[in-house]
């Protein structure tokens, strides 16, 4: 590991202030992925801003229909929240397939949705349960937030505050995991809202993303059967030694009519 | 950029200067001597670094020195009491849950923390918990054995 300069704020604004003033500052949260990331020196800040004592990050809320939960909340936390599991037990479920309980007991969702790892199991959730994502500045509609492998809509230094996940009528997660890591090799998180069926895709391709063909099928008749006869397309899905990209077209279905039995039952 | 670190280690005050990039697992065995708490990898993947801070379980090969800066750190080192090894070890050692023991601390660690969630963990529970514990010698069944019997000693 490369040397940094270590900085540990108790505000959101000593946060910014920080970031603003060093040269090449990076989050971190959970360390779950940023710490193993310095230690093969793929990344080297030049400081490491640690969120873990920013109180303002922390807590979940429920406002009407939507259930707000603050970035540095742990997998742990969410898989065990009573609120995250009496009204989104879908989410509470996908907390608790993240990994092992070491990884939940220090992984944040602030951290896994800022990261954009293709094989993340949040950005399904945050996709099909019409999420918000607030920063320090704005707010980010999901549809706008993943923007590619690694890639978000986030500006350098941009603090992510909380994510808002709207509550449906019903849903379900589920995936095929890695064996060795539990990252989904493909996850797909189903959602019927009041007014729209959302289906979203994580570990199939470069980030994760809705498919539209599946949310119209499942419009007419939420049940796994409604899911006969269509086709994924593979053309930019990721291919590697766990998984080629036809298979993972294979898994999206799979995983989508598993997820619509889980949520029915 | 050096750091003073103090933490409570198994029950003692503690701390010293270290690198900010030094991990808790390099400052508990190099700085303060603890070497039960082993590394068997650097993907944060096979557990035998688990240690307890403030009462949960985490892998101290991912988590900065500088990190647990206040906190409680409680390494298999702080588990037996009075000479006498814990429950959870004793069960280890009567069921063979060990071979070359690299594993065990970490497998004791979270073990322990299990049980606090569950005080009666079933055969299925126990091997999800233990996914973030890997073991290359025993095939785990003797693991699951000892932490079950290691559970039902805790409890009375
Ligand atoms: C062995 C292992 C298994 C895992 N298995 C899974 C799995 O099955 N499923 C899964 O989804 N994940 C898995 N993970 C990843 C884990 O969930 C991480 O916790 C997560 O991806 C990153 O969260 P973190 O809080 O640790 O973030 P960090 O590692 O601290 O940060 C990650 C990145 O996000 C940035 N960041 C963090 N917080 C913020 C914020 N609030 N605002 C802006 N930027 C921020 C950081 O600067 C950094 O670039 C696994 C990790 C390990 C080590
Ligand atoms: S040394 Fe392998 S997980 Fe920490
Ligand atoms: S006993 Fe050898 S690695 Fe587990």
């Amino acid at each position: 590991m490369y040397e940094f300069n270590y900085h540990r704020p108790a505000s959101l604004k000593e946060a910014r202030t920080i970031l603003a003033g060093a040269s090449d500052a990076r989050i971190v949260a959970g360390g779950m992925t940023l710490l193993p990331a310095m230690k093969f020196r793929l990344a080297r800040p030049s400081d490491l801003v640690d969120l873990a004592h920013v109180g303002e990050l922390r807590g979940i809320r429920e406002k009407g229909d939507q259930l707000e939960i603050g970035a540095m909340m742990r997998h742990a936390e969410i898989a065990g929240g009573e609120l995250v599991r009496s009204r989104i037990a879908a989410l509470a479920d996908l907390a608790q397939g993240i990994g092992d309980p070491q990884v939940r007991n220090r992984g944040t969702l602030g951290g896994s949705v800022a990261n954009s790892d293709p094989a993340a199991d949040y950005p399904a959730a945050v996709l099909a349960l019409d999420a918000v994502i607030r920063t320090d500045r704005r707010d980010i509609p999901a549809a706008d937030f993943f923007t590619g492998m690694f890639e978000t809509a986030l500006a350098p230094a941009e603090i992510l505050t909380s994510v808002v996940f709207r509550q449906p009528k019903r849903a379900a997660y589920a995936k095929f995991p890695n064996p060795a890591s539990r990252y989904a090799v493909v996850g797909v998180m189903v959602a019927e809202h009041a007014d729209a069926v959302r289906v979203a895709v994580t570990g199939a391709g470069p980030r994760a993303f809705r498919a539209p063909q599946l949310e119209q099928a499942l419009s007419r008749n939420f049940s796994p059967a409604s899911l006969d006869g269509l086709h994924i397309d593979a053309d930019d899905f990721n291919s590697d030694m766990h998984a080629t990209a036809e298979y993972r077209a294979h898994l999206v279905l799979v995983m989508a009519r598993r997820a619509v039995a889980a949520a029915s039952a | 950029m050096t750091v003073h670190v103090s933490i409570t280690l198994n029950g003692e005050k503690v701390s010293a200067e270290v690198e900010t990039r030094t991990l808790l697992v390099e400052m508990v065995r190099e700085h303060f001597g603890k070497t039960g708490t082993h590394v068997g990898c650097d993907t944060s993947q096979c557990g035998a670094c688990v240690v307890h801070v403030d009462g949960v379980s985490i892998k101290s090969c991912t988590m900065l020195a500088v990190q647990a800066q206040d906190t409680e750190v409680l390494t298999i080192e702080g588990v037996a009491s009075d000479g006498k090894l814990h429950p959870m070890q004793e069960a280890f050692r009567e069921h063979h849950g060990l071979q070359c023991g690299f594993c065990t601390p970490g497998m004791i660690m979270s073990a322990l923390e299990l049980v606090r969630h569950n005080p009666d963990p079933g055969e299925r529970e126990i091997r999800e918990w233990l996914e973030g514990n890997l073991c290359r010698c025993t095939g785990y069944q003797n693991i699951v054995r000892a932490i079950h019997a290691g559970a039902k000693a805790m409890r009375r």
